[in-house]
């Protein structure tokens, strides 16, 4: 039996949101910020709870801070965002000077909810960086991430960060998640 | 007699340098294991944290966890985390709620309760104590071990393992104003804050030293956060990390340990300065509360404050962003920094809200302007473990022998802006407890 167009269309969308999260993935990892910065929605929100080791009848509904409430790892906008470019384009952010070498792996992407313009997708993330001669962190997790399609093709709207810590090992967060 | 312990020698005040053991040595990290954090105050939290009976979360003195637990009485005890059995914690969780820790490697449990079992930490409950103990096991003599001295001063609690402590408010001496302006509603209501929920712990690799150095008055390091000033992050708009302060000065206490960048006790009105301009409701609610803290004070003098440091390891942002960051040390090289955002319990949801926001790009790993400390700190604590490098000691000369009296407060020094006199005190004060007689080597005064 051959698919059905629903079949084939949801199959289209996945591939269609797989490379966009890997084509934005690159830009970071090519440090090119600044057109990064292009693949936000004005209203973007990116945000990282923080994990607590809790009793299993507080699961999972504490496990995780909550944004707009709560203290976070991350929990910011365009505005933010855009500093951040600006403060690593200045050349003596001595955190990113001389910059890190920093790969973002992605994989498990799945198309979670899709209507005509907007998606939610989930993914698992593997950012490794490596910075001067041998400090090295490495973050995993999961992403939900929610993209609007406008006139200039996808925007990102919505992104949660689950990162699989709860004392962060690295000793700061200056790479963009 | 010097003994194995005592490495007060590593600082020199006469010539102004600390050696760089002190930052880098093993022996040196469990001598201020045995012998500093063994005896100082420490913070551990914040009551709003147990808000409810029962109510506990896990916390550090120094390496080592602590669970802090509210009794059914409301009351607060810090137990040590570790079974009297063979050592293992008997609670893995952050927060939660307990009337007993139940040891899940052979079952002892401990109350939390005084009125239950005589005092708190007792233990209550081994297995097959008949049978295999033939009840011969003096279970009285097996509780957990407990801080004897316990605080708790406008909501943050603080503990001490030495009976011998002197009391928290003679501890902390006049710079209890500086954290009262941290802790007091804006409109200088005392006490009055709590934390938002969640408390931000992340690991670097530096000496803890660096932490409650680099906030207690050291000015001279704004070099590292120019790229964040070049961008402005500030609530008021422009360049910059905040708005503009009046002239700030590094007020240390000798004797203590303690010191902050702030200002000296002013009866002087003072204009609102806009902090918060890219917010105009924001603004507004802290215009108001300028005006009801000057008129608060009256003619009875008032301090600000922007960074200090609680000897040894608990510093603290007074003006916005409102923080507690406290530096855990975990090896020589490894420190686990803790931070909590402090709100106004009256303000309006907005205001804490900007609050928060402010707190989450300029402090903790995320932070704009912390990012950049945390690598200075770990490089220069890589960079000083070499055997050459640990030939010359580090540099405190900065304005040595130009302090005087801080007008208006007692046992202070001040030395302007910019100077190292802070971290003298702050090694001075260390040596003294390296070296076994931090009691004896205190300015005495009670506070008021």
């Amino acid at each position: 039996m051959p698919p059905s167009e629903a079949a084939l269309s949801a199959l289209l969308l996945r591939a269609e949101i797989e490379d966009w999260l890997l084509a934005e993935a690159d830009l970071l990892d090519a440090r090119r910020f600044r057109d990064w910065l292009g693949l936000l929605h004005p209203d973007v929100r990116v945000a990282m709870p923080i994990a607590r080791n809790l009793a299993p009848d507080r699961l999972p509904a504490e496990e995780r801070t909550q944004p707009g409430r709560d203290l976070m790892w991350v929990d910011e906008g365009y505005a933010t965002l855009e500093q951040r470019v600006r403060q690593i384009e200045t050349g003596i952010h001595w955190a990113e000077e001389p910059a890190s070498r920093i790969t973002r792996i992605l994989a498990g992407i799945r198309v979670l909810e899709a209507d005509e313009d907007r998606v939610l997708a989930g993914c698992r993330f593997v950012l490794h960086r490596n910075r001067l001669e041998d400090e090295t962190d490495l973050l995993i997790g999961r992403r939900r991430d929610t993209l609007l399609r406008g006139a200039k093709g996808w925007r990102l709207l919505r992104r949660e960060v689950l990162l699989d810590q709860s004392v962060l090992l690295a000793k700061n967060l200056t790479m963009f998640l | 007699m010097a003994d194995a312990l005592d490495y007060s020698g590593l600082v020199d005040l006469a010539a102004g340098t600390v050696d760089r053991a002190a930052f880098t040595d093993p022996g040196v990290f469990q001598a201020e294991q045995e012998r500093l954090f063994t005896r100082v105050w420490l913070f551990l939290g914040h009551e709003s944290q147990i808000p409810e009976p029962e109510d506990f979360f896990t916390s550090r003195m120094g390496t080592e966890s602590v669970i802090v637990a509210r009794d059914r009485d409301g009351q607060v005890h810090a137990l040590l985390n570790s079974c009297t059995h063979r050592g293992m914690k008997v609670c893995r969780h952050d927060h939660g709620k307990a009337k007993v820790f139940t040891c899940p490697y052979h079952g002892w449990s401990f109350s939390n309760d005084g009125r239950l079992a005589g005092v708190p930490g007792a233990l209550i409950g081994v297995p097959h104590f008949d049978k295999a103990y033939r009840g011969e096991l003096r279970r009285e003599d097996w509780g957990l071990s407990r801080a004897p001295r316990l605080e708790i001063y406008k909501g943050t609690i603080w503990a001490s393992w030495d009976e011998n402590a002197p009391d928290f408010l003679d501890y902390l001496g006049d710079m209890r104003l500086y954290l009262d302006y941290a802790l007091d509603g804006r409109d200088g209501s005392p006490g009055g804050s709590r934390v938002v929920a969640g408390v931000q712990k992340w690991r670097v690799n530096c000496n803890w030293k660096f932490a409650p150095e680099n906030f207690i008055g050291d000015m001279y390091h704004d070099i590292s956060h120019r790229s964040v000033d070049l961008v402005g992050i500030g609530p008021a708009g422009g360049k910059g990390r905040r708005a503009a302060f009046r002239p700030r000065l590094a007020i240390g206490f000798p004797g203590r340990g303690h010191g902050v960048l702030g200002e000296l006790p002013t009866t002087e009105p003072e204009p609102y300065n806009d902090a918060w301009a890219l917010y105009p409701e924001v603004n507004d609610w802290y215009r108001v509360a300028h005006e009801a803290r000057l008129a608060h004070f009256a003619g009875r003098p008032r301090v600000a404050m922007s960074v200090g440091t609680i000897f040894p390891n608990m510093s603290f942002h007074g003006r916005q962003p409102r923080t507690i960051v406290v530096a855990h040390p975990v090896s020589p090289t490894v420190t686990e920094l803790w931070r909590w955002c402090l709100e106004d319990a009256a303000a309006p949801q907005a205001v804490n809200d900007a609050a928060r926001v402010y707190f989450l790009r300029y402090s903790g790993p995320g932070g704009m302007t912390e990012s950049d400390d945390m690598e200075n700190w770990s490089y220069a604590t890589a960079a000083s473990l070499g055997p050459i490098a640990r030939r010359r000691p580090y540099n405190y000369q900065m304005g040595m022998g130009h302090a005087r009296p801080a007008p208006g407060l007692r046992d202070a020094v001040e030395c302007g802006e910019l100077t190292e006199e802070n971290a003298r005190i702050f090694h001075s004060r260390w040596a003294d407890f390296l070296r076994g007689e931090p009691w004896a080597a205190r300015v005495p005064h009670a506070a008021e």
